[in-house]
């Protein structure tokens, strides 16, 4: 009984848990994927749009949940809910209880008819019950699994969709079922619940009809919600003129006892208001009612210089008292005070920023696993260990955890599927199946025989595009045997449906004319390889990022563009041809790039995997930003106590090798074959083999060169200060504490994210030390997120003062013959301030490893704007870069605290590992080839190649190493005799493209 | 000519999948609407582009062609891709006049995966520019023939 199980259980089926699956089943690990509700896709599935770069939240949710729901290793257990927990880490005994569906999953189809028919509508709790669905549903179009299943309460069993299922899979017998399973690990990401606004009964929700919830919002705004994307009020369904959106409702608020932020209310409001008012044709006001913008990830601070800048949204700073409707127009009345005095604003419609709370039902979850909850119940856990639940074997990831957004919630569940993984390293690879392919047509000796699929994308497309127009059109193409529409081409039954379309019309060819090939062309190769296509004869017709969304107004023009899309799209496909994938020899070694808290976490992770790492820092010791911290928030953690076992572990961890001193001065190669060379301080070189990088190269805290900084002693940054109250040589009757020092400004325009904490954490050890001491923190926003709120309150009550300040009135530091002087305005009396503090501390910004400019040149990276390296995607993919092999953690990344680096390097591990726990990977196919015939060995194209992948061969001709090559085709742009074919981007192909659509203008 | 009025510029972009296509799908996602004359041919780095294919979409009607890439020196994500596209770009702008095109009509660019908003504003130029020099002189000629 006590042997180790190399399968995972994962609660919760959000992004979250989504993630963390992935992760186990590409790391060869077998995957247990529970949800209560019928589909996969928590609350991101409902979501409109995602901050800050304001993507369709389905549109980048979508493939993740078809990859989840189609990968051999991941099995689906929906509506159902965990029983009981018995055994312990590496062996648990897990009781599930499986809800009858009355439908069988295995027959049905997703066709839709039995919901066509039934009779019974119900209020759909998708859309927020704004909109009614049937008492056989799927909760939205894109359900994964897509089964459909009766809602047994609601149902008047009048049977006909029993009659009327093509499938017979209406089964009203079914029973509720038990199922047990043997897992090795657990993770946690049951998400979490929205504040139930009734409770703040002076915002009249349920009261007053144009008082919404910000879910609800997001359903209105959504093209696929209730009103088809028309925000209307509910009153009387008229355009709103004036929105207002209150902030911090059910968070930051002592008297519910949800003391803590939500953490992504600010972010998700400012979104709301801007694409509204994008949304709108007629001219529309939206004002954010809020405390503090805490606006602290990454990039966030430029989105909301934007809201304000561009869009014009309006900010006041203010907690809104109550509000009352008239009754007889249904608008509403806002009650506050702001800078002391009392006002009153009339506006359309109310928004309330719901904040998060833990999911229902949390107590018996805890209960049943024996996991400790923290103060508001949500998962308790440490700063340096994040992703552990208080008991061993069980970890947790995403809001459960504690509010927090997507990109954290994805990172975490990275973080805990490397945890997981290491518990039951020992059973890689036992318990999984191989994804595998029918056998593949061989089409060479067939005529082209096109496919056209056209996505509606909701009305993404179709409201713009007039997609019936653009099938007609794709049917008259040469080649084209068929061609027909799809409300989502990318959800999981369209996938199906083309698979199917392949084998019917015996296609060979498929065009997709839908998004973007740069997100979605994985998964439409997977799906004409699952209909035994070779997956290069698939082409993607960008009829939406580069069509519909770029003229909106002009639905004649985007139609002709559409077309001209996908003409010179077919005109390509006509001349594909399947290509085979190299394969790549894995070397199972990680190098990991900076040995501060979250390189070191990184490298531990994956030794406990089981690989072989190494670990260079320049520094002479291990350690990092940690090195200069004396205490935490938690006042027993010491920081160096921890560092020190820390850096015991790694160097007593005979799979870590660590090269202190030393840097890394080159890098070749490609994913699963890196060769780095090493060389250290002493001038010695290394060079190593390795499969994979991971950076993380830290911060490093900026030298402030405003408020007398450096000219005298009295003025110090909040860790020189925190170095001075370690050693015991702290005194000053009075400080004066001012954050945003070289953050938020106009040469940094984004946020440090820490310094607020920092601050907080500083001006409590004062009031600890020294409790008479008096400390005013000037501000510009206090930003606490998440559960450190309570350490702002905690300061507030101890007596620190916080005195707001805006770019307008800086504060004011001078040396009067010798007397230090502050001077600022105080908001609420109206007045300049001037006191004599005997300590001024400045909460200097975090700014980025100025090595990051060298190390991104060489590994082929990209950085921010600001100089932090800017990940593969800012929502989905936090840790990953676009280029293969190549990871990102910790303060490189973004400034972050402690627990936030190490879920972050954590998560790094979990994604290095789904390429070092594989033998081999497929290289793409898109590879340069030389025609020998052709080839007259001038040699033009070796000297070109940028990764010396052609070399001479034998007869002096030349040859390209299709494991080297890039796939970048700049050798067959220079090969003066045309020898060389740049597969998948041909000459013919690229030129055909271009004649397709100049003929068509031509010519009619 | 009421012809001349309703001039609408074909252009083909041949852009780079790394920055320079996506800072046009960037564009989608932020919404930001520009004129439907440009139709992109998407190849995996600026490096690919041989001047031959530019030739030939002129030779076919093409109003403009744009050429986009990573920034210089070092955003390519092949290394020196951008560099070639530069040198092959700048030399067949100097030959372009013999074969009767503006060179004008040809632009190159770099742009990188957030510059959403100037690969908007620069096809907006270009559409404005090249109405300014009316259709591709070799279709006129075809025309006229
Ligand atoms: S990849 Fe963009 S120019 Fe080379």
């Amino acid at each position: 009984m006590d042997e180790k199980v190399g399968a995972v259980l994962v609660v919760g089926g959000g992004v979250a848990g989504i993630q963390a699956s992935l992760d186990l089943a590409d790391s060869g690990f077998k995957v247990y994927l529970l949800d209560e509700s019928t589909s996969i896709g928590g609350t991101m599935a409902q979501l409109d749009k995602t901050f800050p770069t304001n993507d369709c939240s389905m549109c980048i949710l979508a493939p993740k949940l078809v990859t989840a729901g189609r990968h051999p290793n991941i099995q689906l257990i929906t509506h159902s809910e965990l029983e009981k927990v018995k055994g312990k880490a590496g062996n648990f005994q897990i009781t599930i209880l499986k809800h009858p569906r009355l439908v069988n999953v295995e027959k049905c189809t997703g066709c839709g008819l039995c919901a066509q028919n039934c009779p019974t509508e119900v209020p759909n709790e998708f859309d927020q019950n704004m909109s009614m669905r049937k008492a056989i549903y799927v909760p939205f179009p894109q359900a994964v699994p897509l089964k459909y299943a009766i809602d047994i309460e609601n149902c008047i069993k009048c049977r006909l969709c029993e009659r009327i299922c093509p499938a017979k899979a209406v089964d009203f017998d079914q029973q509720p079922e038990t199922v047990k399973i043997n897992v090795g690990s657990i993770i946690l990401a049951p998400g979490f619940e929205g504040f139930d606004c009734h409770l703040k009964t002076e915002y009249g929700y349920g009261r007053f009809l144009n008082v919404v919830s910000s879910i609800e919002f997001e359903r209105m705004m959504n093209a696929s919600g209730p009103f088809g994307g028309k925000i209307v009020r509910p009153f009387d369904g008229k355009i709103p003129r004036k929105i207002a959106f209150i902030q911090c409702v059910g968070s930051r608020d002592a008297q519910l006892g949800n003391n803590y932020c939500s953490a992504a209310c600010c972010m998700y409001a400012i979104k709301e208001a801007v694409i509204v008012k994008e949304h709108s044709s007629n001219p529309l006001d939206c004002t954010i009612f809020y405390m503090d913008m805490r606006c602290y990830g990454k990039e966030f601070d430029a989105y909301y210089e934007r809201a304000q800048g561009e869009w014009g949204i309006e900010f006041v700073r203010s907690r809104v008292a109550s509000v009352t409707e008239d009754p007889s127009t249904g608008n509403l009345f806002l009650h506050y005070v702001e800078i002391e005095e009392p006002k009153e604003e009339e506006f359309d419609m109310v928004v309330l920023s719901v904040g998060m709370q833990p999911p229902k039902n949390v107590e018996k979850l805890a209960e049943n696993l024996g996991i400790k909850l923290n103060k508001y119940r949500f998962c308790q856990t440490d700063t340096f260990s994040p992703l552990e639940t208080s008991k061993p074997g069980i970890f947790v990831c995403g809001a459960f955890g504690g509010p927090k957004d997507i990109p954290e919630s994805v990172a975490q569940a990275s973080g805990a599927a490397s945890k997981a993984m290491c518990i039951i390293a020992t059973e890689r690879g036992k318990l999984i199946a191989e994804k595998e392919f029918p056998p593949e047509r061989d089409v060479s000796q067939e005529e082209p025989r096109i496919g056209v699929f056209v996505c509606r994308c909701g009305i993404n497309i179709g409201s713009v595009v007039n997609v019936p127009k653009v099938v007609d059109y794709a049917k008259t193409l040469p080649n084209v045997v068929y061609a027909e529409e799809n409300l989502y081409t990318c959800s999981q039954d369209a996938q199906k449906l083309v698979a199917e379309k392949i084998r019917q019309h015996n296609l060979n060819r498929v065009v997709v004319a839908s998004c973007t090939p740069r997100t979605h062309e994985p998964l439409f190769r997977e799906t004409v390889q699952e209909a035994g296509l070779n997956p290069y004869l698939f082409e993607m017709a960008n009829i939406r990022d580069q069509c519909s969304w770029v003229h909106m107004h002009e639905h004649e023009k985007a139609t002709e563009k559409a077309k001209d899309l996908v003409a010179s799209m077919v005109a390509k496909a006509r001349l594909l041809k399947p290509l085979k994938k190299p394969t790549i020899e894995v070397t199972p070694v990680g190098l990991v790039i900076g040995g501060g808290i979250a390189g070191m976490t990184a490298a531990l992770e994956l030794a406990k995997q089981g690989f072989e790492v190494h670990l260079v820092e320049k520094k002479k010791e291990l350690g990092g930003h940690l090195l200069t911290m004396h205490y935490l928030f938690e006042k027993d953690d010491n920081p160096q106590e921890k560092l020190q076992a820390i850096t015991k572990a790694v160097m007593e961890n005979d799979k870590i090798h660590v090269y202190t001193g030393a840097e890394v001065v080159d890098v070749y190669g490609f994913v699963g074959n890196f060769k780095t060379r090493i060389k250290r301080q002493s001038g010695k070189e290394k060079e190593i083999d390795h499969g994979i990088v991971i950076v993380a190269t830290g911060a490093v805290e900026y030298e402030p060169t405003e408020y007398l900084y450096g000219k005298d002693p009295r003025i110090m940054t909040q860790h020189e200060l925190e170095e001075q109250i370690a050693k015991g040589e702290f005194k000053a009757k009075t400080v004066v504490v001012i954050q945003c020092v070289g953050a938020r400004n106009e040469e940094r325009p984004n946020c440090s994210r820490i310094c607020c904490g920092q601050a907080m954490k500083n001006a409590l050890k004062i009031k600890q030390v020294s409790p008479k001491t008096e400390v005013y923190v000037l501000y510009k926003d206090i930003r606490t997120y998440g559960f450190k709120e309570d350490y702002y309150r905690e300061a507030a009550t101890k007596g620190v003062l916080f005195v707001n300040y805006d770019d307008e009135r800086k504060p004011r530091v001078v040396d009067e013959d010798g007397k230090l002087k502050v001077t600022f305005w105080e908001p609420v009396i109206k007045e300049e301030v001037e006191i004599g503090p005997d300590v001024v501390v400045l909460s200097a910004a975090t700014l980025p490893n100025p090595d990051n400019k060298r190390i991104a040149e060489m590994l082929k990276v990209p950085l921010t704007k600001d100089g932090f390296f800017l990940e593969a995607h800012m929502k989905l993919r936090p840790v990953d870069f676009a280029t293969d092999g190549v990871f990102l953690c910790g303060m490189a990344h973004w400034p972050k605290f402690i627990d936030e680096s190490i879920s972050q390097a954590c998560a790094a591990a979990a994604r290095a590992a789904t390429i070092l726990s594989k033998k081999t990977l497929d290289a793409e196919g898109t590879v340069a080839h030389i025609d020998e015939d052709l080839c007259i060995g001038c040699g033009v194209c070796i000297s070109i190649c940028p990764y010396k992948a052609i070399a001479k061969d034998e007869n002096g001709l030349a040859k390209v190493n299709e494991v080297l090559c890039k796939g970048c085709g700049t050798c067959a742009a220079s090969c003066p005799e045309r020898a060389i074919m740049m597969h998948q981007f041909t000459d013919e192909q690229l030129i055909a493209q271009g004649i397709a659509v100049l003929r068509r203008a031509t010519h009619g | 000519m009421s012809d001349e009025k309703k001039f609408e510029p074909k252009i083909i972009g041949f852009l780079c999948n790394w920055c320079s296509y996506a800072a046009a799908d960037l564009a989608g996602v932020s919404r930001i609407q520009y004129p439907p004359n440009i139709i992109i041919i998407r190849v995996m780095c600026s490096g690919r582009i041989d001047p031959s294919f530019i030739l030939e979409a002129f030779k076919d009607g093409a109003d403009g062609v744009l050429v986009a890439g990573c920034h210089l020196p070092s955003d390519c994500h092949y290394i020196s891709g951008n560099f070639k596209a530069l040198r092959r770009v700048t030399l067949l702008k100097k030959v372009l006049r013999d074969f009767g095109i503006e060179p004008e009509r040809l632009r190159l660019e770099w742009l990188s995966a957030s510059e959403g908003d100037r690969f908007a504003a620069i096809v907006r130029d270009m559409v404005e520019e090249i109405k300014k020099l009316g259709p591709n002189p070799l279709k006129a000629k075809e025309v006229e023939a």
